[in-house]
């Protein structure tokens, strides 16, 4: 066991959450490790943990610098730091933290590392390293080659977990699925119908977004923040845009702060009513199913009224909003969501009082306390298996440092519990979206844009309808994006759904994955 | 019982008139058809071209813009120091070819022709499509999605998004078309047996989006497999989609509604 050196400590991050890079504490391998594993005993938790390729000149040898974030719910604070390791291999403290395990996977595979002593390291998106990629013409990506070394790269294409025995079986499904939906691969280790094990093996979407983040901003920066996850446009934009605002020193006006918490929170119910109406659909309960598939457009609409897009396309950008609403649009708004609220309630109602739906939802799909906590899983997941967890209590920003939302919290961790949390949150985001609206606070909408900070690292966190949406970023010596790290909820609840399914039965898979409605394209990037 | 009645009663009945009626209102700040005016461009200003995030925009030899690549993002409007350029409420952008998309002040963009032939012979009345997102981002999928609502009801035009390319008579492409998707959308244009069709839904299908040029994905679907039908958008409005669903299957009367405003 690793002895801390005295004094060796992460860094806290002051208010906006961002620091000079030379004020992060550059810790030695025993060390760093030491401060990760004991923070995460002490109960806090890997908010991102990312490398950064060193300069080939600062040793004979390649070095990566590890960057890592801690969270820490309770005391609301935030704290980083550095480690610099020297070659080709990466010593993995999966074992000793299960929820860093997809986080190291990364790393290995951005940066060309072999994992020592991680449980099952394999790539996560089988991509090629950044140093493969820079600067690449579009055609030389190994991947587009169609040669033997890009077959072997294509994904999915390696060892699965696999059980042996006489009567188990195999299922595979995807990437190609059966709806209108994002695609990604999901390998059953079967018993007849119960499932043993699930292994989930994404990559399919991956679209180079934190690589081509490098070297920014510049006028593409918010479109890939905008389609890093298209239904969660506004949370992935009010992260990006509170990372310049806080390295850029730029004050957000408080009626920006407004528009972005209302855009926020007006995500959230849509989709939330969407996910509530395709469960219902999912066990064949049609009228919830039908107008819940409406009345999620209703919410979209008031987006769309917003400005001009359903996903908020074109609202976020840094230094406020780019688009302000006057006191008729405000009323507008307001009686739309209070009708689209009036309909929610009634098609959403009708599921509780069901039995065959409850039947269908209780003890479905479920994931315990303890592997929820384990796993650090964000959002709604986690709320759903009782981890009291909300960024916009915990670590509030913008609007929400004034303004609070109660969290929404179940225990059961099953696909009952999953529902029951939406239904929470979309009634007390309706409270706080009206309440919003009638209180808009004066002024601009916007502030003017300034150069960012050279040579400091920022950190934002965002509540998401998924659940905490992380964006890091260092700048180089000339205020331009050396890193920009991005940690959706997905990254970390996807690995929930492998275990919420285990030791159920593989017809309830469908019903189950829809109870997270992860992302594919936010685990991808 | 009693609930669910009370419910369904008011719910009511939701599905659209149009295509027999009018089209549904569009919000007031819903950006549709570029409107271009050469003639407002001070000289050598290139304000939205420099503004613009996927290079859809040139001014020389004049004023026009790719509807293909545009994200319909309203930062080249924003930009604009004499509204040289702006966005219309006008949500008709489908074409067939890409040239058709290309649009400056006198040419809109040419609308989408019916199929023609045995082609709309075997797919005017019944149309089964299969989804491939090949790196969309959700967005044009869940706008694909929406035409299934209560509100489109796409199904009473005999157009059904199913589960297998094996029951579909074509594709509908959303993204770039990600390096890791490439074989599988391949694959899966293979398995739906001839004669086939392809819609490329959103700006990522048609030229990349905003991923244009990375060596990660191909910029957009025609790189991989033939395009029929290329759906503007970022992602493309419902209305948009069904439009141009419609023209291909040429169940939109071109007297009413193919003359461009």
């Amino acid at each position: 066991m690793s002895v801390r050196s005295p004094g060796a400590r992460l860094a806290r991050l002051g208010p906006g959450g961002t620091l000079p890079r030379s004020a992060l504490p550059e810790l030695g391998w025993d060390d760093f490790s030491v401060a990760l594993l004991d923070g995460v005993a002490a109960g806090q938790r890997v908010a991102a943990y990312f490398g950064v390729a060193g300069r080939p000149e600062v040793r004979g040898e390649r070095t990566t610098h590890l960057h890592l974030v801690l969270a820490d719910d309770q005391a609301s604070t935030l704290f980083a730091g550095t480690t610099t390791i020297a070659g080709d291999r990466l010593p993995a403290l999966t074992p000793r933290c299960a929820e860093l395990h997809l986080f190291e996977r990364e790393i290995a595979e951005q940066f060309a590392l072999a994992l020592d002593g991680h449980p099952w390291p394999k790539p996560v998106r089988f991509s090629p390293p950044f140093a493969d990629l820079s600067g690449a013409a579009p055609s030389a990506s190994p991947a587009l080659r169609p040669d033997a070394a890009a077959r072997a790269r294509l994904p999915g294409v390696v060892d699965f977990y696999e059980v042996q025995g006489s009567e188990v079986h195999e299922v595979g499904v995807g990437p190609v699925h059966a709806g209108v939906i994002e695609p990604g691969h999901f390998r059953f280790q079967c018993h007849g119908e119960a499932v043993f094990h699930l292994e989930i093996c994404l990559g399919y979407q991956h679209r180079g977004v934190e690589r081509a983040l490098s070297g920014g901003p510049d006028r593409r920066s918010v479109h890939y923040l905008e389609t890093v996850a298209g239904d969660s446009t506004i949370g992935h934009a009010t992260a990006h845009a509170e990372l310049v605002e806080a390295l850029s020193g730029a004050r957000v006006p408080p009626r920006a702060s407004a528009v972005r918490a209302i855009a926020l929170e007006l995500e959230r119910l849509a989709n939330h009513v969407g996910d509530l109406g395709a469960l219902a659909g999912d066990v064949g309960f049609l009228p919830t199913a039908s107008y819940c598939g409406r009345i999620r457009g209703d919410f979209l609409n008031l987006s769309a009224e917003l400005c001009g897009s359903r996903f908020g396309r074109g609202l976020v950008r840094p230094g406020g909003a780019a688009f302000d609403l006057d006191e008729a649009l405000a009323r507008r708004l307001a009686e739309r969501l209070d009708r689209a609220f009036a309909d929610s309630r009634s098609a959403i109602e009708l599921l509780w009082d069901t039995p065959s739906v409850m039947e269908r939802f209780e003890d479905i799909g479920t994931v315990a306390h303890q592997d929820a906590l384990t796993l650090a899983l964000r959002g709604p997941a986690a709320r759903a298996s009782g981890v009291d967890r909300d960024v916009r209590r915990d670590h509030p920003s913008g609007l929400y440092r004034m303004q609070q939302i109660p969290v929404s919290l179940a225990d059961s961790g099953d696909v009952f519990a999953r529902a029951v949390v939406r239904w929470l949150e979309i009634q007390r985001s309706v409270v706080f979206v009206r309440e919003q609206l009638a209180a808009l606070p004066r002024g601009p909408v916007r502030a003017a844009a300034r150069d960012l900070a050279p040579d400091r690292i920022a950190v934002a966190l965002v509540e998401g309808w998924r659940g905490e949406i992380c964006h890091v970023a260092l700048t180089d010596g000339s205020g331009h994006f050396e890193r920009y790290k991005i940690v959706d909820p997905s990254f970390q609840n996807w690995s929930a759904l492998a275990l919420a399914v285990r030791g159920g039965q593989i017809s309830d898979f469908p019903l189950t994955n829809k109870s997270f409605n992860l992302s594919y394209c936010g685990h991808d990037l | 019982m009693l609930k669910l009645l009370q419910a369904r009663l008011r719910q009511g009945h939701r599905t659209l008139r149009y295509p027999d009626g009018p089209a549904p209102d569009l919000p007031e700040r819903f950006r549709g058809h570029p409107t271009l005016d050469d003639s407002l461009c001070a000289d050598s200003c290139r304000a939205c071209v420099d503004e613009c995030p996927t290079q859809a925009i040139a001014v020389e030899p004049k004023l026009s813009v790719d509807l293909g690549r545009c994200l319909f993002c309203g930062d080249c409007a924003a930009a604009c120091p004499t509204g040289a350029i702006g966005y219309s409420r006008d949500y008709r952008l489908a074409a067939r070819s890409r040239a058709d998309l290309l649009v400056d002040e006198e040419r809109a963009v040419r609308l989408a022709s019916a199929l023609d032939g045995e082609a709309r012979r075997l797919f005017g009345r019944s149309l089964k499509l299969r989804q491939v997102s090949a790196g969309g981002c959700n967005g044009c999928e869940s706008e694909v999605n929406v035409l299934s609502t209560v509100v489109w009801d796409l199904s009473r035009f005999g157009v059904e998004i199913v589960a297998s390319p094996r029951h579909a008579d074509g594709l509908i492409v959303t993204g770039p078309v990600t390096a890791n998707m490439r074989f599988a959308l391949e694959a899966t244009y293979a398995a739906v047996a001839p004669p086939k069709i392809v819609i490329a839904v959103g700006a990522c299908a048609i030229a990349g989006g905003p991923y244009i040029d990375h060596p990660e994905a191909a910029n957009g679907a025609d790189a991989v497999v033939p395009v029929d039908l290329y759906v503007p958008g970022c992602p493309p409005h419902p209305l948009t989609l069904l439009d141009g669903l419609l023209r291909l299957l040429g169940r939109l009367p071109a007297d009413r509604y193919s003359a461009h405003s």
